[in-house]
């Protein structure tokens, strides 16, 4: 039965967030940004299903509202992360030899540092905003992307099927865009998909530190942040954002690995 | 006696690259942080301050900016070089000072927690592999689905909630008080920073160990007599656990991620917040110190986990340390392992390197 209630459970919850991220009005009609001071941290009710804030927003429009902001840094964030990375790891399994040793040491130095420690340097360089935070978690994921891509594509490069071909005298170019192009492309799809998880939870932990977006701007993140100096009396403003997040990344995992599954049969 | 000269030559060459690393990271940092602002503006306080010419051209001297850039950076690889990092712009104290005072309680954050998530991820996976009929079926794909969530949770979160339940809730741990001392206060941090790395190193022990189960050496193991807990204990496990050492690097490296935003949840005194300070005023040498000690914990990890790994390893030392020193550097990171398993002269379990893939390719965080 589990076999396909997880699947089953991912693809709905992506499909809400899609249609939370396009078209939010149809989710939560209420304005993310109408203050109502007389309606400050109301607990969850009919009214405000997820409570409402220290200014008396409603939460639900404004986790519904910060779809699109969280959703779409990390999507944009992993678009660079995937096609710079994969540029990158192309480059180094196909070129020169020297190349390929001067890109690994690289990607083995920019390894060394973690993700969110790559992201603050850059914040720090160009200052905070959802821009900069974009920027920041591409750059820190390319190493990941690159050394996947690099490996994949040596593997196929010596693989049976290509010296084949080689022999057979393809020329280059039809040896990359039939062969290795396309078995190699597989694996970055899988990648793409749990990589927009994971930049999604990066994004909201610069959030989280204050480094995100502006901040009447809903995003699940820096709403977190806000909800943190009010943990104690209302847990709502740090549950309901927290509980997107981990819906949508967890989704996207789930997704992300049926793709790997169904690639490496 | 060979097998250990081979992890000597490794170890070696990992230092060598460890000291690569700290140039390069050093100089990217250097480089960004100048060439993005004036780094004079850190010491006297900020942007806006009411610092006279005086004292701005005494803060000059001091902090030798009146030197060529070029000649600063030399003074600043010197300074690494001999583990002095200088002085801070904006906290007046050496760095050397700061990193005493930070760097020691986040080390014990995060080898504490990778110990739990370690332990964590161990006992889900063999409750799971040990439970058989119905009772394992259900309690797999219980693991499966718990290990998906925790890899995913975000830090900050999964901390808010302890807090609510166990700190403001149940009152059994406090939320703050690191200051104080004393274990409780390390309880929740702990928790909060092992499982989301608890969850990614189960779902990597997990796929390894159902291969290595369902594989020939297992059954031979079994044909011969061994009961399942030998099995476990001398082929599977030894094999399934590969993988996961390899990425352990990887794995304390995301934790010093996980203690910047654990050490501003819990208002814990740390490396993280320290970083995070700093690299908010443009504190050159401190964010240079942090960045440096970042760079070596993972290098001395990797260079431990890459010994285990040769210990640990089924297939006896000639392949695991030809996997370890001959491919050198562009295998230290462990993730991409699909082209080493390759190379290692086919050592790997049938149908390794399909999961190493999959497992490689969620490396990316």
């Amino acid at each position: 039965m589990l076999r396909w209630l997880s699947p089953a459970l991912a693809a709905a919850t992506l499909c809400l967030v899609a249609l939370a991220a396009l078209a939010p009005a149809i989710l939560a009609p209420q304005d993310p940004l109408a203050i109502a001071p007389a309606a400050a941290f109301q607990p969850p009710s009919l009214a405000h299903p997820f409570g409402t804030d220290e200014s008396g927003r409603d939460l639900l429009a404004r986790v519904v509202h910060g779809t699109a902001a969280s959703v779409g840094i990390g999507v944009a964030a992993t678009a660079i992360g995937v096609v710079i990375g994969g540029a990158l790891g192309f480059v180094a399994a196909l070129g020169p030899r020297f190349v390929d040793r001067a890109l690994a040491r690289l990607f083995e130095v920019l390894f060394a540092l973690p993700t969110l420690v790559v992201a603050l340097l850059f914040v720090a360089v160009w200052g905070g905003g959802a821009w900069s935070a974009t920027l920041a978690i591409g750059l820190a994921t390319i190493p990941g992307y690159a050394r996947m891509i690099r490996a994949r594509v040596r593997g196929i490069a010596a693989s049976g099927y290509v010296e084949w071909a080689r022999l057979d005298g393809a020329p280059r170019l039809t040896l990359f865009a039939r062969h290795i192009a396309p078995n190699s492309l597989w694996p970055l799809v899988s990648a793409a998909t749990l990589g927009v998880g994971q930049s999604i939870v990066w994004v909201a932990a610069l959030g989280f530190l204050g480094l995100g977006t502006e901040p009447p701007a809903p995003e699940w993140g820096a709403m977190l942040d806000a909800g943190r100096v009010y943990l104690g009396h209302a847990w709502w403003m740090t549950v309901f954002p927290g509980l997107a997040i981990v819906a949508t990344a967890t989704a996207l995992t789930v997704a992300g690995r049926r793709l790997a599954a169904g690639g490496a049969e | 006696m060979a097998r250990l000269s081979r992890v000597a030559v490794a170890v070696l060459k990992k230092l060598g690259a460890a000291a690569l690393v700290v140039w390069i990271t050093a100089t990217v940092v250097f480089l960004a942080l100048r060439a993005s602002g004036d780094p004079l503006e850190a010491i006297l306080g900020g942007p806006g301050s009411q610092a006279g010419p005086e004292t701005a051209a005494q803060a000059t001297a001091a902090y030798g900016l009146d030197q060529p850039v070029f000649v600063q950076y030399l003074q600043q690889l010197w300074r690494i070089a001999t583990l002095q990092f200088g002085d801070s712009y904006a906290r007046k104290q050496p760095v050397s000072e700061l990193l005493a005072a930070n760097v020691p309680p986040t080390l014990a954050l995060a080898t504490l927690a990778f110990a739990l998530a370690w332990a964590l991820a161990l006992a889900g996976t063999l409750l799971a592999a040990n439970a058989r009929g119905r009772a394992g079926a259900v309690a797999r794909a219980l693991l499966t689905a718990v290990e998906t969530v925790a890899s995913v949770v975000p830090q900050f979160f999964l901390g808010a909630v302890l807090i609510l339940v166990f700190a403001t809730g149940l009152r059994w741990f406090p939320a703050t008080g690191a200051a104080a001392g004393g274990l409780p206060a390390l309880v929740l941090p702990v928790i909060t920073l092992a499982v989301p790395v608890a969850g990614y190193l189960a779902h990597v022990l997990h796929g390894p160990l159902t291969e290595a189960d369902r594989s020939p050496f297992a059954t031979t193991a079994r044909a011969r007599g061994a009961n399942e807990s030998r099995v476990l204990a001398r082929h599977t496990l030894r094999h399934a656990a590969l993988p996961a050492i390899a990425l352990s690097g990887w794995a304390y490296g995301s934790l010093l991620s996980g203690a910047v935003v654990v050490e501003v949840l819990f208002a814990r005194q740390g490396l993280g917040r320290l970083l995070l300070e700093a690299a908010t005023v443009r504190d050159v040498p401190v964010v240079i110190g942090a960045v440096v000690v970042v760079a070596l914990l993972y290098v001395l990890v990797m260079i431990v986990s890459e010994i285990v790994e040769t210990l640990v390893d089924p297939r006896g030392g000639r392949a695991a340390a030809a996997r370890a020193g001959g491919v050198g550097g562009d295998r230290s990171g462990g993730p991409s392992r699909s082209g080493g398993s390759g190379r290692s002269g086919g050592g790997g379990a049938p149908g390794s390197s399909a999961t190493r893939t999959t497992a490689g390719s969620e490396m990316i965080a």
